[in-house]
């Protein structure tokens, strides 16, 4: 039972890093609809430049809670910015054409981010340092929880809760959820399309880095691909969850967090990649629409 | 008495060329020559799906490994004894492992095919981008299947499968899928490939069955990029799961929009471009990917239909002899 | 009809072959090139870069010593890089022996790499020097292929006498890399002995190399309570496990293979390692003079002190190099084939067979790593030490001889 226990816990502290790549996704998905391939690269990005940045800081050395703020601030605004440009300078020009070009394009950037990474950063993992000291908390019958793991939910939850206020209670929020319904109707109601689809690039490519800073506490291993996966699993979590749905995402992450955990443990490890692609099958043929979505009927 | 010159022209040809190639070139050459010749068959099979039919599939690698294991356990297990038997049966020993070899090629087309078919017919329900996410999570699937069975090699690998494919049967091989992919275009099943293409909806409505034609060309395509596999395990001597993630499916659509997404000869002449490429940059192969990534951005960006759109490449109209015709429906 | 779209493109190719047919690699002065392949890239990168570095030491001093030549004719190194991929092994040994048309190959630390190597050196004749990989299979390709290094049954018995007779322990759980050839033989041999010699193994688990993530592996290890945990990985996932199995609770030792052997090990596992044993090729503390010497110009032309997989690449590269003076000094004809202006002629051919024979007759040869003696089965029969991680330091315990 306590291994059990053990790890649902180990589910829902991974589950909590997809939500947060998977908010990023949907987000973007339901405002653009298209599939940000890239996604899972700014995550891999969020990592390094939160590596650099601690390295600046010698935060390795001498660790402080206020430098591993400093350092997860200083990477989400980092990768912010680079949504920023990936958007501007990529998708912009694709955003009239069908979708398939859009798709191809996705992938290219994603193969761009991938690759330039390995030239920049150089293709051997690195290892972040250690900004929190680690020590093991007993949850009692015998499952521990580090403070990292702890760490890692708490600031996934408060993250996730500030974007559910600004979507639900802020201006820009509600300019974000009409540009998701209706780009026209949006853009007559006054509403600047183009920025609030670059803010939502934005927001999306911030959480993705924070999730990536969040991984590389407890994993400390990064490399240039280490995005590949998270990100198409996270995207899988998204459309579980329902697509363009922001709680569906977070559902989805928790879910695919907790099955792949408990599969890797009770089936065998070697199977992990593939339990996010049965899910994928089985939910697209059951309830394409996900968990939270709507089903929509195709107009012709 | 006419039908059959083309073919058996190919035929001789090839086999001359076989064996001067051979002779002439030095190994690593050849071997960037034959990974050509694989990759063409991998395009021009994917064109099928992608190109003709407009569905947007990224799980090709899939298929090509199940064609690579299926032809090799085929050989390793009986393959090499058939051969074996053939050859103190006073056959010379490359009729015999031809024969070994096309044997085994067919076998992992169709098991190729028939993944093909386990996964067209439910996935062929979705459009557009579920497609492709769909497509090239059952790509990821097999690739882990294979992982994990120990019989096969898993992580480590299968080594040493004979060496038995030569330019002859690799470019028999692209022969035979580009004689295909023309005679499917100009047939009735083409027609209805690019009505489904160009708009499945009103396709549908004019009482095209869309999902049979969808799953059919996504079979033939599958069978293919087995075929491809079979050939790439034969040449390679060792095969590894690592060789057909869907980095490498990702290579093959790039070739397919390179050369334009319904152009059989684009898709050759990408396949030869994009094959040629990393090796001509070699020195500079940390920015081959680079390179790689920058060109699909680009163009999609600039150009989204390619190098020769829908059009095909034919030398009456590169030297102006024949009028241009419309470019095909 | 069918056959004008591809008849095209077939004549495209015909000329291309044609015109690289007449641009043959061109001749330049002679000398002696030898290949070196490596993972200088992927995550086991400390593999590769050590290797190179240790043959590179081995080529200077060669220039320091005798200018830098053998048998009159200036020695040349190669260097490929495999990314840590088989398949990439198996291009650039291709291409070692195609374009460069090296006399001798050295490599590779990874057994799956040497694996995909090794059949092609055979065939092509040419003699291959695996620094450290350990599974048996890669010499068993056939007998142009040579280890400078013991092999994992001697290995995994090694470590299972040590658990059983040092440390006193029953149970014991696995945590393999099932990527690894060299990680799947040596748990099997780590098995068998410690079975034969009366302990249980209580669990085991698998990991992928290149894997982030253990807790669910571990998680399932600590159920079943075991006295130590044997993890026959490289050295990156390791690391990563041992925090791992800290953070988790785990306190029992970890013990490894050579796998273990990197500067990075500790750089990724921290305090973590701490009471782990592991076997290796050499320990650093070792007072033999010839290896502290080895040690001392290693750091003061790389500024970093080498793993053993420095010192075995050193020790192939310097065997190598001997014996292809041996021929040069008893049969100056022959060695002649091995210029590289001799590249596919027959003489080469004969050269190469006669420094097969060469290499194969090595026996108690002074390497820094040991005395090395090859056996019939071209493998190096070596006593192991056993290494233990004491205060974030590798320190030497014990030494197990065959």
């Amino acid at each position: 039972m306590s291994e059990f226990l053990q790890q649902l816990v180990n589910g829902v502290t991974w589950g909590s890093v997809y939500a947060l790549i998977a908010l990023g996704y949907t987000m973007v998905y339901g405002i653009l609809r298209l599939i940000n391939f890239a996604h899972g690269d700014i995550y891999m990005l969020g990592a390094f430049i939160g590596l650099y940045t601690s390295n600046w800081l010698r935060a390795g050395e001498a660790p402080s809670p206020a430098k591993a703020i400093a350092v997860l601030l200083t990477s989400m605004a980092a990768c912010a910015l680079i949504g920023m440009l990936i958007e501007r300078l990529a998708y912009k020009p694709v955003r009239r054409s069908p979708r398939l070009s859009a798709l191809i394009t996705a992938i290219g950037v994603s193969l761009l981010l991938e690759n330039g990474g390995a030239l920049l950063f150089g293709a051997d993992p690195k290892f972040f340092p250690q900004l929190i000291p680690s020590h093991n908390i007993a949850l009692g019958m015998g499952v521990t929880l580090s403070n990292q793991q702890l760490i890692v939910l708490v600031v996934s939850v408060v993250l996730m809760t500030l974007l559910r206020l600004l979507v639900l209670h802020t201006r820009v929020g509600k300019a974000m959820q009409a540009v998701s319904h209706n780009h026209m109707a949006a853009s007559l109601m006054g509403i600047s399309v183009d920025r609030i689809i670059t803010f939502t690039f934005m927001i999306g490519s911030a959480l993705a880095a924070a999730a990536g800073v969040l991984v590389a506490l407890q994993s400390p291993k990064i490399e240039p691909y280490m995005g590949i996966m998270p990100g198409l699993k996270a995207f899988v979590a998204a459309v579980l969850g329902g697509i363009g749905n922001i709680p569906g995402a977070v559902v989805g992450g928790l879910v695919m967090g907790v099955a792949e955990v408990l599969v890797t443990g009770y089936l065998s490890p070697t199977y992990r990649d593939a339990i996010a692609f049965v899910l994928l099958i089985v939910i697209l043929l059951v309830r394409p629409a996900g968990i939270f979505g709507k089903a929509v009927t195709e107009k012709v | 008495m006419k039908r059959a010159l083309g073919p058996l022209v190919t035929l001789v040809a090839l086999l001359v060329l076989n064996a001067a190639l051979q002779r002439a070139l030095n190994p690593y050459y050849f071997q960037v020559l034959i990974l050509v010749g694989i990759n063409i068959i991998l395009a021009v099979s994917l064109n099928l799906v992608n190109g003709f039919t407009g569905q947007f599939s990224i799980g090709h690698a899939g298929f090509m490994a199940a064609g690579a294991y299926g032809s090799a356990m085929f050989t390793l297990t009986v393959g090499q004894r058939f051969a074996g038997a053939l050859v103190s049966a006073h056959l010379p020993q490359a009729i015999a492992q031809g024969a070994a070899l096309l044997v085994a090629l067919l076998l992992g087309g169709l098991l190729a095919a028939l993944f093909g078919y386990l996964v067209g017919l439910p996935s062929l329900r979705l459009r557009g981008d579920y497609l492709a996410i769909v497509t090239l999570g059952f790509g990821e699937i097999i690739r882990v299947l294979i992982l994990n069975v120990d019989a096969i090699g898993g992580a480590r690998g299968l080594p040493g499968i004979p060496h038995w494919a030569n330019f002859f049967w690799v470019f028999l091989g692209v022969a035979v899928v580009v004689a295909v992919s023309r005679n499917l275009a100009h047939s009735t099943y083409g027609r209805a490939l690019f009505a489904i293409r160009d708009d499945e909806i009103a396709a549908e409505a004019l009482g095209v069955d869309t999902t049979r034609y969808k799953v059919t060309a996504f079979v033939i395509g599958a069978f293919f990029a087995g075929v491809a596999g079979g050939l790439f395990a034969h040449y390679l001597s060792y095969l590894n799961p690592n060789s057909f993630t869907f980095i490498k499916s990702i290579e093959v659509i790039a070739m397919v929009v390179l050369g334009g997404m319904g152009s059989i000869s684009g898709s050759m002449l990408a396949a030869i471009v994009l094959t040629l490429l990393p090796e001509v940059l070699r020195p500079v192969k940390d920015l081959r990917m680079v390179l790689y990534s920058l060109m699909l951005i680009l163009l999609m960006i600039t150009r989204p239909q390619g190098l020769l759109g829908t059009r095909e490449l034919s030398f009456g109209r590169l030297f102006g002899r024949r009028p241009a015709t419309e470019p095909r429906a | 009809m069918k056959l004008r779209s591809s008849l095209g493109p077939l004549a495209a190719l015909a000329l291309l072959g044609a015109l690289a047919a007449g641009c043959s690699s061109g001749g330049g002065h002679a000398e002696i090139v030898i290949g070196e392949y490596g993972s200088l890239t992927g995550s086991d990168a400390t593999f590769g870069q050590s290797t190179k570095m240790g043959v590179e030491l081995a080529l200077t001093e060669l220039g320091q010593n005798q200018g830098g030549k053998i048998g009159g004719l200036p020695v040349r190194i190669v260097s490929e890089d495999d990314q840590g991929k088989p398949e990439e092994a198996a291009n650039a040994v291709q291409k070692l022996l195609n374009q460069d048309q090296v006399v001798a190959v050295i490599g590779e630390v990874a057994s799956s790499r040497s694996l995909a190597a090794a059949p092609i050196c055979q065939q092509a004749g040419v003699p291959m020097v695996s620094p450290s990989s350990t599974n048996p299979k890669v010499t068993e390709v056939g007998d142009d292929i040579f280890r400078m290094c013991f092999i994992d049954p001697f290995q995994g018995t090694v470590m299972a006498r040590f658990a059983r007779t040092n440390l006193g322990l029953k149970k014991v759980a696995i945590l393999k890399d099932i990527k690894s050839d060299y990680s799947v033989g040596l748990a099997q041999y780590f098995t068998d002995a410690f079975t034969k010699g009366g302990g249980t193994i209580v669990a085991e688990q698998a990991y992928t190399a290149g894997d982030q993530e253990f807790s669910a592996q571990l998680t399932a290890i600590k159920a079943h309570h075991p006295d130590a945990i044997f993890i026959p990985g490289y050295y990156t996932e390791v690391g990563l496990i041992g925090r791992k199995a800290r953070e988790l609770g785990i306190d029992v030792p970890l013990l490894g293979g050579d796998g273990w052997e990197s500067e990075q090990l500790l750089a990724i596992g921290g305090d973590a390692l701490n009471g782990s044993y592991y076997s290796n090729h050499f320990a650093v503390d070792n007072p033999d003079p010839r290896l502290q010497g080895f040690l001392a110009r290693f750091k003061a032309k790389f500024g970093k002190e080498p793993d053993a997989i420095g010192g075995l690449a050193y020790d192939a590269a310097n065997v190598i190099f001997g014996c292809m003076q041996k021929l040069a000094a008893s049969d100056p004809a022959a060695f002649a084939g091995l210029s590289s202006t001799k590249a596919g002629t027959p003489e080469r051919k004969a050269a190469e067979a006669k420094l097969r024979d060469l290499i194969a007759a090595t026996s108690a040869y002074p390497g820094v790593t040991g005395v090395i003696t090859l056996d019939s089965h071209r493998n190096a029969t070596k006593p192991a030490v056993v290494l233990e991680i004491k205060g974030g330091k590798k320190v030497y315990n014990t030494t197990i001889n065959p």
